[in-house]
């Protein structure tokens, strides 16, 4: 009993404690901070990686693809078809993009994947819709800049909003006004446009993109098959048949606006633009087809590797650039399960049902195996590392203990001539170590939770206070900073807290316990 | 009483007590060869200057501390030897301990203090069903010694007598066969020494309690039934009974 009182007495009158206290509430606080943000960040991350890619993926070996997709559909239905709520086929094949930037007048050329889709059956494996920039509004600071363009019941497709359509009709005019100008021999190349300008405040007086209106003349047919006359437009000025969605990151930076000093986003080419893309044909040797196609509209699913480097294109279009000769020849399935958890079952199933060597079939997470990999190595050394926070804490421990212990010799004396045992005393500083460890624990589990439940509020108060974004949202594409608090994990911390806070208590404690009661008595 | 005292074998006794200290490189002998007894129910006083030993002699008879040769007999029956639990038993049911500089824990009130005894001898669940039992024994010594007012006070609010006074309460909670005294007026002026002096008398001639004393101070060794005098580590006078006036005889 004696040992309970007056371990709980000098918790109360040792203000020394609180040294202890504090410092393994923060390292347990930060530890929960950062294991709840890093956790946060990680499954919004695996979050947009997997819904880009679907669940499971079946891709042929060669750039030719497999022949008809709704063959090799059926041959996973009958496999697996239980298991699967959506799949859509897919052609996959690396490219360049060229395009001119209206600022410099630049053309650029950049490496892209091209990724021919069908947008209904992508958006049923995965959130195309949310990730396409007409169907959502655009926010700044909360506020709404722009209304999303189109309605979300609208079935996904490759036309183009009236705002596109605007646009594209105003460089097409402008492009007419250009090539009439030269070829009326006048010197001044700026187009006399008729249409107002604020349409497209980044056309302003810049010359007209080279690549738009030369490049057709200059391709030469990629095949036979295909004569010049696909890359026109169907109907004399209509777009083209090759309808794409970019990536955001391919075609946009950040930049400085001189007038608000804010950074703001620059895109480089606009839902109405034509772009040129080069690919490879599906032949062996493959040789480079290039082709104009429009783009339709631009897409950020948050995956800075995907958002800066895919192109979604129309399959039948792809297709047939690509010369792809087989009958509905695609690349890959994405699948989408009813239920992750089967996806075993489903790989087993599916490798069984195709040809050994056709394809490669993988989950998601064995497609990303490296990223998400890295991911839980950094946090498993950052946990290692937060840890010797508390060990530092520890030894803290050690040292006041040891500081108590020999400020309490006389007392340990008096206690032990009133006949306490050196176990009963031992036990006096075991459990006030442990009496820290909890008290300790508990506030920091208390501030770390609260911490993450104000995250937001909290990274507002320091962006005010430092004048400077603390978490860009536009960076990472979150309103918010994303947190996942796991109970286990917090169990784990606050035990190892404890944990460390009693061990550190032991050598204390032995020296209390080992000192004889006389010197203890005579200690002044 | 004097009959009684020579009939009965001696409570506690000391055989030929020796203790030496390690000081830096060289063996200090403070006790040499010491023997002491007292008998149920007397009051012994050691009287001896600063340093001959006659603390040490207390700390061993109490198991504080071991003799390097002698014995320390309990009724009878060596427990020097005793292993390291049964010693802490004995200090907490049989000694009772009080000191020059009283040494109350200061964290505690003063009724904590008194308690601590008790609470070292019962478990968390034995002192919960014992709580009011414990209290009102602690609450009754307090009485006895005249600080039932002073139950929250910390030691840091007592005055120097008072603190003695709660220290002597604690040595008498557990209800212990023996009290040793180590300069128990040492550190208080004559007055307060005095009631102090009173009170342990009291207690050895109502209760009976054996009390060993030791003190430097020659007025206040003469208060015992008998002195011995300790100079450097040897026994000198011995034997001297003392103050057994008529009066005290019948009293006890």
């Amino acid at each position: 009993m004696y040992k309970l009182l007056l371990c709980l007495r000098y918790l109360r009158t040792r203000y020394i404690a609180l040294a202890c206290i504090i410092s393994v509430m923060l390292g347990v606080a930060t530890m929960i901070v950062v294991n709840s943000v890093m956790a946060g960040f990680t499954t919004e991350m695996r979050d947009r990686l997997h819904n880009f890619l679907a669940d499971i993926v079946i891709e042929s070996r060669g750039t030719a693809g497999i022949e008809d997709a709704a063959m090799q559909m059926d041959r996973v239905k009958a496999a697996a078809g239980q298991y699967i709520a959506a799949m859509t086929p897919t052609i996959e094949i690396p490219g360049m993009m060229t395009f001119t930037d209206p600022w410099s007048g630049e053309t650029y050329t950049s490496p892209i994947q091209i990724q021919g889709i069908d947008p209904a059956g992508k958006a049923q494996v995965g959130p195309l819709q949310d990730y396409l920039d007409s169907y959502n509004r655009i926010l700044e600071d909360g506020v709404e800049v722009r209304p999303a363009l189109r309605n979300r019941e609208e079935p996904l497709g490759w036309e183009l909003t009236a705002e596109g359509e605007k646009h594209f009709r105003m460089v097409q005019e402008r492009n007419r006004l250009f090539l009439e100008d030269q070829q009326s021999g006048q010197p001044d190349p700026q187009p006399q446009d008729p249409q107002p300008e604020m349409e497209s405040p980044v056309f302003d007086s810049e010359p007209v993109p080279v690549a738009d209106n030369e490049t057709p003349q200059q391709e030469p047919a990629p095949e036979p098959i295909f004569t010049n006359d696909d890359s026109q437009p169907q109907e004399p000025g209509g777009p083209l048949p090759a309808r794409i969605y970019l990536g955001e990151g391919l075609i946009s930076f950040m930049a400085r606006n001189p007038e608000t000093g804010r950074q703001q986003k620059i895109m480089m080419v606009q839902p109405g633009d034509n772009v040129i893309l080069s690919t490879i044909t599906a032949g062996t040797p493959p040789d480079v087809t290039k082709f104009q196609a429009t783009v339709v509209d631009t897409f950020r699913s948050g995956m800075n590797e995907y958002d800066s480097s895919i192109v979604l294109m129309n399959l039948d279009a792809l297709q047939k650039y690509r010369g792809m000769h087989l009958k509905n020849a695609i690349s890959s399935i994405h699948i989408r399960l009813t239920d992750y958890s089967h996806a075993p079952k489903v790989l087993a199933a599916l490798e069984q049902a195709f040809p050994p060597g056709m394809v490669n079939i993988r989950t998601w997470e064995e497609k990303q195996g490296m990223l998400l990999s890295a991911v839980e190595v950094e946090t498993a050394i950052l946990n290692v590392l937060l840890f010797l926070i508390i060990a530092v804490a520890g030894f803290g421990i050690l040292a006041i203990f040891y500081m108590i212990v020999v400020e309490k010799t006389r007392d340990i004396g008096i206690l032990k001539s009133l006949g306490a045992s050196s176990g009963g005393v031992m036990s006096i500083f075991l459990s006030y170590g442990l009496g820290l460890g909890i008290t300790g624990s508990a506030a920091g589990v208390f501030i770390g939770l609260l911490f993450v439940e104000y995250i937001n509020e909290i990274e507002d108060v320091l962006s005010w206070a430092t004048g400077r974004k603390v978490f860009d949202e536009k960076i990472y594409f979150f309103l918010e900073i994303p947190t996942h608090v796991n109970p286990w994990m917090v169990f784990w911390v606050a035990t190892g807290a404890i944990a460390i806070a009693v061990l550190a208590s032991i050598l204390p404690a032995r020296r209390a316990a080992a000192l004889h009661p006389v010197r203890a008595l005579r200690f002044e | 009483m004097a009959e009684i005292l020579k009939m009965t074998q001696p409570l506690i006794t000391a055989e030929a007590v020796s203790r030496s200290y390690l000081k830096g490189q060289h063996q200090v002998p403070v006790l040499r060869g010491v023997c002491l007894a007292a008998a149920r129910g007397e009051f012994v006083s050691v009287i001896g200057q600063s340093g001959s030993g006659k603390s040490t002699l207390l700390h061993i008879m109490g198991l504080l501390d071991s003799p390097d040769v002698g014995e320390v007999l309990l009724a009878g029956s060596r427990i020097d030897n005793l292993n390291r639990a049964a010693r802490d038993q004995l200090r907490n049911h049989v000694f009772g301990f009080i000191f020059q500089f009283y040494h109350l824990l200061p964290e505690l009130s003063l009724l904590e203090n008194v308690m601590t005894p008790l609470m070292i001898r019962h478990s968390i669940f034995g002192f919960l069903k014992r709580r009011r039992e414990i209290r009102d024994a602690a609450l009754s010594i307090l009485q006895q010694v005249g600080l039932e007012h002073r139950l929250k006070h910390r030691p840091s609010e007592l005055s120097g007598g008072e603190m003695q006074r709660g220290a002597i309460a604690r040595a008498l909670v557990g209800q212990p066969e023996i009290l040793l005294a180590d300069e128990p007026t040492g550190n208080l002026d004559a007055d307060t020494g005095a009631g102090i002096m009173e009170l342990l008398n009291r207690l050895n001639q109502d209760q009976g309690l054996t009390i060993i004393m030791v003190t430097h101070d020659n007025a206040i060794a003469s208060q015992a039934h008998r002195t011995v005098q300790l100079v450097q580590g040897r026994i000198q006078a011995a034997g001297r009974e003392i103050t057994t006036d008529p009066q005290q005889s019948r009293t006890a």
